[in-house]
């Protein structure tokens, strides 16, 4: 039988797609001018977009940078660009940056401020990057007293033997965890380092002190301000709502009715009070609820509760993602023998953890924003408490919005860094290979 | 498959009793979907469990690793009676090993780690020693070049084979099947039942749900046929293929053995 004389016998070479049907051409046809509507829509977004650019370009551009007051940097701009020219006065911020990043504190220790900023990522950098050798996790154990005692200054003895309260809550908790199981030890824990925090704290750092003064001078709470204070309430509260919320979806899933109610009422209390109540709560009420006497700093206080409302939404984001994992996860961890808090800690958190990254950092970031509100209760936070302060001053009297653009730039910035690193978390993190 | 697998009679059975259920019950809400079940099961038994969906096959096992809690009545394994005692439970688990229809590996951990995860936290192997012998029944099992791997990059075979090498890591005097072979491809099948039935040969203690009659002819000494929570019918496999008392059993052979 003789080939049909349609088959190929020679391997026809390979040859470049029409020229409308690729690159650059392919994709604008494709993407911008597909049909009437798409290329109405084309043409109405560059019409947006110009209209936006000639409207604040000429702002931008006429920027004045040197100048002394308001009324300086208007008449640089009329002279240069003629009367009636726009143009922002960043004169304010080269004059003012310092009030936005720290607020009131003193400029001979700018240095510790930035040093405890350094210091923050070499102590945040074992912990987000696995790659990072793991020594120095004890630098990230330490950094909460040294970054306390670089920004509050004062004995070094107050923050070590603060530590050695959570030193002891971690030996007590590893002697008694194989007798009495972890709730127990913990709990008990726990007790040992608030009753060393309230009788030897203060005699054996007085004591310390007075063997070895080693200090740097105080600086008080009010005079922190800026992007000090919104980064310090920030990264506080997301270093300790997650924990907190990681405990409260467990209780919320326990079998223990008392766990479980406890865990229930506390979630949805925290969740149907705006934090802006419990900003005053922390400013006026919680002075009367703590033993007469108890002077608590007004950052710390803000600090608790910016925490516990953070980890309220937390539990919840949690809880979804324990959600999500088919029971089998749990029948098969039961069944190899392992108990509930490695169980939890080894197959069911990682698993529902990386479930829930988008929306934990989603959290974390809307709680970084809302430490602007804490304006609200006096303190100076760079959005509303500088710019007010700022606009104060008979120089920048209305001075508008560059005060505004350059705090929402950094916030911009802080904010999408964070967002890109969730992205890369879940990148390294994916192994089911859907 | 080996010569001896045909026999099942020459494959060793102890007097020891390995499980003892008396008299036990077991309702999910107000549904009474165990009845009244007594059992012994020797160790060196491989036990078929089969019969319609519904009629409580998989509850049972689930019940002598303590997955599912029963009401009333006594369970005794390896000495250990199951109550609601944590110790208990947890020595229990440690010694019998499960493999579920849906796998259930860990997908977050790699094949290696999915291995050595309870060697290491339960027992407390070190954890060279407990990656040598997670390497040791990824070997038996065959796919020890997988090691390196994620679940989801394994075919359901090779995923259920892992999770039987996860059980044997345990080294549990027990096995327990819940429909193993339910949930995998017809061509799969055949290499887990395979790792099965050399598991058996080599004088493991298993009780197996499955609707492998093959499997139960090759290897099982005894198939145990349930309906509506209860256990209608015992007896060794060729009796049971060949001789069934009971009409239900029939009716239920008919129908599996049929096409």
């Amino acid at each position: 039988m003789t080939e049909p004389s349609y088959l190929r016998d020679t391997v026809l070479p390979q040859l470049p797609p029409p020229l409308v049907d690729r690159g650059i051409i392919k994709w604008i046809r494709e993407n911008l001018f597909s049909g009437v509507l798409n290329t109405f829509l084309t043409l109405a977004g560059l019409a947006a977009v110009w209209w936006l650019l000639a409207a604040s370009l000429p702002w931008f551009l006429h920027g004045v940078w040197d100048a002394n007051s308001l009324g300086e940097c208007r008449s640089i701009i009329a002279a240069e660009f003629g009367e009636g020219a726009q143009g922002a006065c960043w004169a304010m911020l080269r004059e003012r940056w310092h009030q936005f990043i720290f607020g009131f504190y003193p400029p001979e220790a700018y240095w510790r401020v930035g040093l405890a900023f350094v210091l923050l990522f070499v102590a945040l950098a074992p912990v987000l990057f696995t790659e990072v050798p793991r020594l120095l996790l004890w630098g990230t154990v330490i950094y909460p007293a040294l970054g306390y005692w670089l920004l509050w200054g004062g004995s070094i003895w107050g923050p070590v033997v603060a530590m050695a309260g959570f030193g002891l809550l971690a030996l007590v908790f590893k002697l008694l965890r194989p007798l009495l199981g972890v709730p127990v030890a913990g709990g008990l824990g726990f007790v040992a380092a608030v009753l060393w925090w309230l009788f030897a704290q203060g005699p054996v750092a007085g004591l310390l002190a007075g063997v070895m003064p080693v200090g740097l001078v105080p600086v008080e709470s009010d005079r922190f301000g800026g992007f000090l204070l919104s980064i310090v309430i920030g990264v506080t509260s997301i270093a300790a709502s997650l924990p907190l919320g990681i405990l409260l979806a467990l209780g919320r899933r326990s079998d223990m009715f008392l766990v479980k109610t406890l865990s229930v009422a506390f979630i949805e209390f925290i969740r149907g009070v705006p934090l802006i109540t419990m900003l005053f709560t922390a400013s006026l009420l919680l002075q009367y609820f703590l033993p007469p006497g108890t002077s608590f700093d007004l950052i710390l206080r803000v600090d608790i509760l910016v925490t516990i409302f953070a980890a309220a939404y937390l539990a919840e984001v949690v809880r979804g993602g324990m959600a999500a994992l088919p029971r089998g996860q749990y029948e098969a961890a039961d069944a190899l023998g392992l108990d509930y808090w490695s169980a939890e800690r080894l197959i069911i958190l990682p698993q529902a953890l990386k479930i829930s990254i988008p929306s934990i950092v989603s959290t974390f970031i809307s709680l970084f924003k809302d430490t602007t509100l804490v304006s609200f209760v006096g303190l100076l936070d760079p959005l509303k408490g500088i710019s007010t302060i700022v606009r104060a001053d008979m120089a920048w009297k209305g001075v508008y919005w560059e005060p505004y653009l350059f705090v929402g730039a950094v916030f911009f910035v802080l904010c999408f860094s964070m967002s890109r690193y969730s992205m890369y978390l879940e990148r390294k993190l994916k192994t089911d290979h859907k | 498959m080996a010569e001896t697998a045909r026999d099942p009679g020459k494959m060793q059975v102890s007097d020891e009793v390995a499980i003892q259920i008396t008299a036990m019950n077991k309702w999910y809400g107000t549904f009474h979907v165990l009845r009244d079940i007594n059992m012994t099961v020797r160790r060196g038994e491989r036990i078929v469990i089969c019969g319609p969906s519904g009629s409580g096959k998989s509850t049972l096992i689930r019940c002598i690793n303590r997955l599912e809690e029963h009401q009333t009545g006594q369970i005794v394994v390896d000495g250990t009676e199951l109550t609601s005692d944590l110790k208990n439970i947890d020595k229990v688990r440690s010694e019998v090993g499960m493999v579920f229809q849906h796998f259930n590996l860990f997908p977050h951990l790699t094949i290696l780690e999915n291995l050595t995860l309870a060697p290491i936290w339960v027992r407390k192997t070190p954890k060279k020693e407990a990656e040598e012998v997670a390497m040791h029944y990824l070997r038996k099992v065959k796919i020890p070049e997988q090691a390196a791997k994620y679940p989801g990059q394994l075919s359901g075979g090779q995923q259920q084979r892992v999770a039987i090498a996860r059980s044997l890591c345990m080294k549990p005097r027990i096995m327990l099947f819940d429909e193993p072979t339910s949930a995998l491809d017809p061509e799969m099948i055949k290499e887990v039942l395979d790792t099965m039935i050399e598991l058996a040969q080599e004088g493991m203690t298993m009780l197996c749900v499955t609707h492998e009659m093959g499997f139960a002819q090759a290897v099982a000494n005894r198939v145990i046929f349930m309906d509506q929570g209860q256990i209608v019918e015992q007896n060794e496999p060729r009796e049971f293929f060949n001789n069934p008392k009971s009409e239900r059993t029939k009716l239920f052979l008919s129908q599996i053995l049929g096409h």
